[in-house]
């Protein structure tokens, strides 16, 4: 009996100890978020008057928010812009990073074993070097003075003294979250095109698909749990990008991610800061149940 | 052109694409000329001037005990976290317990920050701990998202491993703490290894949560380098984006090799056991 108690017992640890963990600093947080945006904005240290206000020697709250942050959002155009403007930046940039990857992911599902391991190596490796300094090195092509420029004045199809304008383009955001999320686009597609049998594209051959149709109605369709796993992997974080479009996107290219920074760090304005990440995640809450139950997922490591 | 062809050339530009732009800052690391447009010839120059620079040697030593700290804790968390979901069944706060486990790994980097800062500053009112923000945040920030990762590596590790030989040990009249530490802990060792050295890189990497929850006195090293960025190219940052490539590649590489000597090992214990001897 005591050891079956004492089995319970370590279980209930095993179960509450990163339970309460998780409770304190991550559910907690969002309450507070979901709290200070329904605050109003003071100047005070913290720069917000609390929705929820404990009256003396009384135990229940009372309730003196506002929905005004909200209603901001929705009254300046620039915060729908920004969210419309990210979404589509992010689903832009996803379609680019699956063109990219499938010939990738492909080529290494067929490729012999030997070769596939050094292949893969090669798409992760990047994955744990610095995404910062990635991002710089990217500047480092890109630039009116970089390899790009100088590579295609070599070439003679630009004139070397009047250079493209690669940086702080919609076109660099584009490029920098492929290069960026490049990775977790290929894993899941290589998982799902490695488990495909061989044996169906030969039946299809043999059937008299030419290589496009059978590419086009065997494979891709038996891919697509690899391509709805990859894209959600690059879409999701894409959408509330900060670092990306911080460096390589123009002044005036707001995506919501940036926007939220802006609004706090520069502006101090918590209450507002919080209601657009409250409303950020509202906007994410689908893709992400999606992805949850996703087959492709389970299966990768 | 045969399909083949067509392929590889396709597939070619997807590494080009990844492997470009890191070759480039790799010479241009040693390029005597401070600008980018101009070869000064082959110098050791920037790695010097690296080496020189107090402010980020400082930034380095914090970020790397951020860090281990927080890969340590995230990977004792996540552990916890990936056999209770690989191993308990059902248990009441499961459905919450993978939700909260799982939700860090998707959650936009200026939500978690704005949220941790949040929660840090309504904490120091309420209790007076944490007081100021600084190393312990960060740490307890990063040991968060660590966990989530962690956990996906350890419950998929536990999932392939067969529970027949728990079970084994368990008949022959082997205790719960003892069974987890001799026969569960060593079959899971190489995805708490690989879940510790993928904490660690997310934890070293972090610009955005760092810069919300982070004091005066904890600058890390990604929002050193963010700040030296902004204001443009400096040639000492390719020194440093060529250190860590070089570490990283050195790492990734004795893995893989580490991982065909075993299944070597593997291979020649099955054809052993399998001739009977």
């Amino acid at each position: 009996m005591t050891g079956a108690r004492r089995i319970g017992a370590g279980r209930a640890l095993v179960i509450w100890l990163p339970m309460l963990w998780l409770i304190l600093f991550f559910l907690l947080p969002f309450a507070i978020v979901a709290h200070v945006s329904l605050s109003e904005a003071t100047i005070a240290m913290p720069p917000y008057r609390p929705a929820l206000v404990w009256p003396e020697g009384g135990w229940l709250p009372e309730y003196r928010g506002t929905l005004d942050n909200y209603r901001f959002l929705l009254e300046d155009p620039l915060y729908l812009g920004a969210y419309l403007g990210s979404i589509r930046m992010a689903g832009i940039a996803t379609a680019l990073c699956l063109l990219v990857a499938y010939p990738m992911a492909y080529l290494i599902a067929r490729s012999a074993p030997a070769t596939r391991i050094v292949l893969l190596m090669l798409v992760v490796l990047p994955f744990w070097t610095s995404s910062l300094l990635r991002i710089y090195a990217l500047i480092g092509v890109l630039s009116p003075n970089g390899f790009l420029n100088s590579a295609l004045g070599w070439l003679g199809l630009i004139d070397p003294d009047r250079p493209i304008q690669f940086l702080q383009t919609d076109f660099a955001v584009y490029l920098g979250i492929t290069f960026t999320y490049l990775p977790l686009m290929v894993l899941p597609l290589y998982a799902t095109l490695e488990k495909l049998d061989p044996s169906l594209l030969e039946a299809s051959a043999d059937l008299g698909a030419s290589a496009f149709g059978t590419f086009w109605q065997v494979t891709l369709p038996l891919s697509l749990p690899g391509v709805l796993a990859g894209c959600l992997l690059v879409f999701i974080p894409a959408v509330g990008e900060f670092v990306i479009p911080a460096l390589l996107g123009g002044p005036d290219q707001l995506m919501i991610g940036r926007v939220l920074w802006t609004e706090f760090f520069n502006n101090r304005d918590w209450p507002v800061a919080s209601a657009v990440a409250i409303a950020m995640l509202a906007f994410l809450v689908v893709p992400f149940m999606i992805l949850r139950n996703s087959p492709a997922l389970r299966g990768e490591g | 052109m045969s399909r083949r062809a067509v392929l590889v050339a396709a597939a070619s530009a997807g590494f080009l694409l990844l492997y470009v732009p890191l070759l480039i800052l790799v010479i241009y690391s040693f390029n005597a000329s401070r600008l980018v447009s101009v070869w000064g010839g082959w110098s050791v120059r920037w790695y010097g001037e690296l080496l020189g620079n107090a402010q980020v040697l400082q930034a380095a030593w914090i970020s790397v005990q951020i860090a281990v700290l927080a890969a340590t804790i995230g990977t004792a968390l996540g552990t916890l976290v990936g056999y209770a979901l690989a191993r308990f069944g059902r248990f009441r706060g499961r459905l919450l317990l993978t939700g909260m486990a799982t939700a860090p790994i998707v959650m936009p980097e200026v939500v978690t920050g704005l949220s941790l800062l949040l929660m840090f500053i309504a904490m120091e009112q309420a209790i007076g701990w944490p007081q100021g923000r600084g190393v312990v945040t960060i740490v307890i920030a990063h040991a968060t998202f660590c966990l989530a990762f962690v956990a996906v590596i350890v419950q998929a590790r536990l999932a392939d491993f067969d529970r027949s030989i728990e079970e084994a040990a368990a008949d022959l009249g082997g205790r719960q703490p003892w069974i987890f530490l001799e026969i569960t802990l060593p079959v899971i060792a190489p995805a708490l290894v690989a879940g510790w050295l993928l904490a660690f890189t997310l934890s070293f990497d972090d610009l955005v949560i760092a810069s919300f929850v982070s004091g005066p006195a904890s600058s890390t090293l990604p929002m050193v380098v963010y700040s030296k960025v902004r204001l443009g190219v400096s040639p000492d940052i390719n020194a440093l984006g060529t250190i860590i490539i070089a570490v990283v590649a050195t790492g990734v590489i004795l893995g893989a090799w580490q991982m065909r000597r075993a299944e070597r090992q593997r291979m020649r214990d099955v054809q052993r056991a399998l001739a009977g001897d």
